[in-house]
C-alpha cells in the first residue's frame, strides 16, 4: 500500500516539514517569541542550526513586518548560509494573536519558517505553499487545527 | 518589460509575490517576467519598470526610476489583478 506521503497533493511540502516541525496553540509573547519558535522548530527537525533563527530575528529587526505577507500570516526566513543544513519549513499556530507591527495584516495567528540552501531550490516549496496558502479553506484548516496531525493531513 | 518582486532576502516572501503576479500576468494576457530580488539588489537595479513589494518596504525603494506597486495581501490575485491592471492596462 502507498503510504500517505506518495498521495500527497503537495509533495514538496511534505518533505520541506518534518515530523516534528509543526507546533500548534503556541503562546507567544511577542512578534521575537514567534519568530524564535518557528526557529527552534527548524533547528528540532535538523534543518537549522540556531545562528539561522538568530537570521531570522535580524531580518525582521533590519527591514520590519515585511513578513507579515497576509492577513493573520507571517513568513519568517533569514539568508541562505551555512547555518542552514538543509531546506525546510516549521509551522506555528499561535493560541492569541500577536502584533508583529504589519499595518495592513496584523494580528499574526499563523508563523511559517522557511530555510533555504541558495535561491533557487525552494522553489517547488514555495509553488505548493502559495497554492495552500492562497486557499481559503486549507488556511481555516490550519489555523482550527486542534494538533499537528491535522495541518500534516494537508500535505 | 521587466518586473521584480522585492523582500528582503529575495529568497521568501518575494518569490511568493513573483508566483502570483506572473499567475495574474498570464491571465492579463501580459507577456512579462517577474523576478524575485532583495531589497539591497533592488536599490542597485534601474531597469525594472515595476517594483511589486509589501508595503513595509517602500520607504527602502524610494528613489528608483521603477513605479512602485505595494501589495498588501499576497494570496489576493483580485488586489494584484487590479493594481497590475492599474499599471499596465
Amino acid at each position: 500500500m502507498a503510504s500517505p506521503k506518495q498521495l500527497s497533493n503537495y509533495p514538496a511540502l511534505a518533505k520541506a516539514f518534518a515530523d516534528n516541525s509543526i507546533r500548534v496553540g503556541a503562546i507567544a509573547l511577542d512578534r521575537e517569541h514567534a519568530i524564535e519558535m518557528a526557529g527552534e522548530l527548524l533547528v528540532a527537525s535538523g534543518r537549522s542550526t540556531p545562528e539561522y533563527t538568530q537570521s531570522m530575528l535580524d531580518a525582521v529587526a533590519e527591514n520590519g513586518p515585511y513578513i507579515v505577507i497576509a492577513p493573520g500570516i507571517a513568513l519568517a526566513h533569514g539568508r541562505p548560509s551555512e547555518a542552514v543544513l538543509e531546506i525546510g519549513l516549521s509551522l506555528v499556530t499561535l493560541a492569541e494573536p500577536v502584533v508583529f507591527g504589519s499595518e495592513a495584516n496584523d494580528p499574526v495567528r499563523l508563523v511559517l519558517g522557511l530555510c533555504a540552501t541558495d535561491h533557487n531550490s525552494h522553489i517547488d516549496i514555495m509553488a505548493e505553499l502559495a497554492t495552500v496558502l492562497g486557499d481559503a479553506e486549507s488556511v481555516n484548516t490550519v489555523l482550527n487545527a486542534v494538533d499537528s496531525d491535522q495541518i500534516r493531513l494537508l500535505f | 518589460m521587466k518586473i521584480i518582486a522585492v523582500c528582503g532576502m529575495g529568497i521568501g516572501t518575494s518569490v511568493l509575490l513573483k508566483m502570483n503576479a506572473e499567475k495574474v500576468l498570464r491571465q492579463l494576457g501580459i507577456d512579462a517576467t517577474v523576478d524575485a530580488t532583495s531589497v539591497a539588489i533592488a536599490r542597485e537595479s534601474r531597469d525594472a519598470q515595476i517594483i511589486l513589494t509589501t508595503p513595509d518596504l517602500v520607504d527602502q525603494l524610494q528613489g528608483l526610476p521603477s513605479e512602485i506597486v505595494p501589495i498588501e495581501h499576497f494570496f489576493d490575485l483580485e488586489e494584484i489583478t487590479a493594481k497590475l491592471s492599474a499599471s499596465l492596462l
